[in-house]
């Protein structure tokens, strides 16, 4: 059964994926508030979603580095959303991550450490009126560290489990956890690399997965081409003296 | 990167950047020696290759707002018209003008002053734009309309991106109540006829004219004129009850995977497959939808690879209405005569330009595609004699070669144009291969 439509909180509407789940939601009906860190750029994507779908659309200023700000954030919210989108996410240079601490923390932080700080505090108020969808946008570089990117990958593997966590929590509550493990996905955050055609994803296939789960389907845990499955299986499976000789 | 048009003639390399925001597009202007902006590459020759670096627009795709009494809308440069007409024709608004195929920017449209199948009464997509944001080298931008800064605004109406990077742009669409076309089929015994009959009927909507350019004889140039209305709500419950008022297919359709061996088209392929068209064609009165009417090729993605690797060329001319019937049969005459077959030849009449550069004049337009080949082009040379000894001029969104005389002479407004290019800094800045061959 596929939910009525309500409000949905986009966290990190400017990026590609966050800019086509606002506009999967605005085209079902739904109200839609993004936040973005930058006012002239999410001014420009709250006039597109005004423009282009005719849905209700606010804009929210949130730095998703700013824990602190987070509690003044979600009062300042007015009703609470009936779901939230969290698309917040840097791929560091692994190299300079090595290298350099503060950017390595820089990017634990934006994978890892403001994602699930905000998630639980919503969860939190989730929970208190017993209804309410959470979607963390993770990876599949989480499900296991390789020496090519295991920075960015051990902060999504953090965020994997503590939405994990937050499912078994919750899920008695009436509040749904999904996790969506995109893959590639061709946007600005790869632009450059080159990617398999057969497990890269265009950001508006990414945003229709991400409606079907949390609205439609009401799935766990996506991988939004299922290739991907596969491919985790295998690296799953490989045992660790094997896995840390294979350079990739 | 090496980069061509959409007819995969000329390739030239060039650094392609894609700027984000106008932040970044201005930081990039500054810092880059000479360039020209470039929408969705479907320009056919050189235009939309910078000389040194190409900045790629298609970033720019943010529609910005919409009055629905006014039917004014303000987009980014490199929103697609496909995405434009995805969001508005279930509204019920058309743009005023659409090309041949939907897959442009509208910053691209209003570069090139595309114009339709009903220019002879509304004019270009220019004379629709209510307003510019234009930004020039120095990263300073302005906005531009018939008000305020006029003359550069007429500069830029179809001035193929040599006069600033357009940045944003304001549009008027029409109301329409369905997605649905009355198309009445009529065929015209030679090219002559069909010139008459484009004349006779602009009082039509849309009219525009299928052209045999391989039979001969009193038949040189038959042809099969097609006429277009809007249909109304009621024509339509009334003639098809049942179908949908908008009918919508997001899908590009099937796609040409490969390029096709060069031999695939060739002029007796094309002689036959002209003979069946023309006669299977009967006077016909039918309901057709937005997609066929105006964007037929559409459903071909990636329809020039048919020509091979070689690629093609398109040759777009214009002549007053005074020397066509004159000049008309002459080309014809030389284009059947030849061993380069042309498989589309299209037929227009046109209005005003409404641009210091636009291509539109009060006349008849042809437009033909070559596959390149190493006699095709002394074959262009003699037309382009033909076409400027009668007083017209090529298209520049579709040239790929035409020498710099043969431009000076068929654009009289030119000096204007370098006029103000100098006020705003762009000699020298902006340059695309285009504008350097034909030493605009």
């Amino acid at each position: 059964m596929t939910t009525q439509p309500g409000t949905a909180l986009i966290i990190g509407g400017t990026s590609d994926i966050g800019r086509a789940t606002a506009l999967v939601y605005a085209e079902h009906g739904w109200k839609v508030i993004l936040t973005a860190r930058n006012d002239e750029e999410g001014l420009r994507e709250v006039n597109h979603l005004l423009t282009a779908s005719q849905a209700k659309a606010e804009l929210c200023r949130l730095d998703i580095l700013d824990t602190e700000s987070f509690g003044p954030f979600i009062n300042s919210l007015g009703t609470l959303p009936n779901t939230v989108v969290c698309v917040v996410g840097m791929l560091p240079t692994q190299s300079r991550a090595v290298a350099d601490t503060a950017y390595a923390s820089l990017s634990l932080r934006t994978n890892f450490e403001g994602p699930a700080i905000l998630l639980g505090m919503l969860a939190d108020r989730f929970e208190k009126r017993g209804t309410g969808t959470i979607v963390g946008v993770s990876s599949v570089a989480g499900n296991r560290g390789r020496a090519s990117n295991y920075v960015y990958g051990s902060a999504k593997a953090g965020l994997t489990a503590f939405l994990s966590g937050l499912r078994g929590r919750l899920w008695h509550s009436g509040v749904r956890v999904v996790t969506v493990m995109p893959g590639f996905v061709r946007t600005r955050m790869t632009d450059g690399m080159k990617l398999s055609p057969f497990l890269t994803a265009e950001p508006d296939e990414v945003a229709e997965a991400i409606y079907e789960a949390a609205e439609s389907r009401h799935r766990d845990i996506i991988y939004v081409r299922r290739s991907w499955r596969l491919v985790m299986g295998v690296i799953a499976a490989m045992p660790e003296g094997v896995f840390k000789r294979v350079k990739f | 990167m090496e980069l061509s048009g959409w007819g995969r003639y000329p390739r030239h390399s060039s650094n392609v950047v894609s700027p984000g925001s106008p932040r970044e597009l201005a930081m990039l202007q500054r810092h880059i020696p000479t360039y020209v902006a470039r929408g969705n590459g479907r320009s056919y020759g050189d235009a939309g290759i910078g000389a040194g670096v190409t900045l790629d627009m298609r970033r720019f795709d943010r529609m910005k707002g919409f009055d629905e009494t006014s039917g004014l809308l303000t987009v980014e440069a490199g929103v697609l018209l496909a995405d434009l007409i995805d969001r508005f024709l279930p509204r019920g608004f058309f743009p005023a003008v659409v090309p041949g195929t939907r897959f442009v920017t509208i910053g691209g449209m209003i570069a090139a002053d595309v114009h339709g199948k009903n220019h002879h009464w509304v004019g270009g997509f220019g004379d629709h734009v209510e307003a510019l944001k234009l930004m020039f080298p120095s990263g300073q931008t302005v906005r531009c309309s018939r008000d305020d800064n006029s003359d550069l605004f007429k500069a830029t109406i179809g001035g193929m991106g040599l006069t600033g990077t357009i940045v944003e742009a304001t549009i008027r669409l029409i109301k329409v109540e369905t997605g649905w076309m009355r198309q009445n089929t009529v065929r015209a015994e030679n090219i002559l006829s069909a010139v008459q009959l484009l004349t006779a009927n602009e009082g039509a909507s849309y009219a525009v004219a299928w052209v045999d350019c391989l039979s001969r004889g009193n038949a040189l140039g038959r042809s099969l004129v097609y006429l277009g209305e809007h249909v109304s709500l009621d024509a339509l419950q009334e003639r098809n009850p049942g179908a949908p008022i908008y009918p919508n297919t997001r899908g590009r359709g099937i796609a040409v995977p490969l390029d096709a061996p060069g031999f695939l088209l060739n002029r007796h392929s094309i002689r036959a497959f002209n003979a069946l068209r023309y006669a299977r064609a009967r006077t016909k009165d039918e309901l057709v939808t937005w997609q066929s009417y105006f964007f037929p090729l559409d459903g071909l993605d990636q329809w020039n690879r048919l020509y091979g690797r070689r690629g093609f060329l398109q040759y777009q001319f214009v002549l007053p209405h005074q020397t066509a019937s004159r000049v008309l049969p002459e080309i014809m005459g030389e284009i059947a005569t030849t061993r380069d077959p042309s498989f589309l030849a299209v037929l227009k009449t046109l209005g005003k330009g409404g641009g210091q550069l636009s291509f539109p004049m009060p006349g008849v337009t042809l437009a033909l595609d070559f596959p390149v080949s190493d006699s095709i082009f002394s074959l262009l040379d003699r037309l382009d004699r033909l076409v400027v000894e009668g007083g017209g001029r090529l298209y520049l969104a579709k040239d790929a070669r035409q020498r710099p005389e043969t431009f000076e002479a068929g654009y009289p407004n030119l000096s204007v144009f370098r006029q103000q290019r100098r006020a705003i800094g762009a000699e020298g800045r902006l340059a695309s291969m285009l504008s350097k061959r034909i030493a605009v």
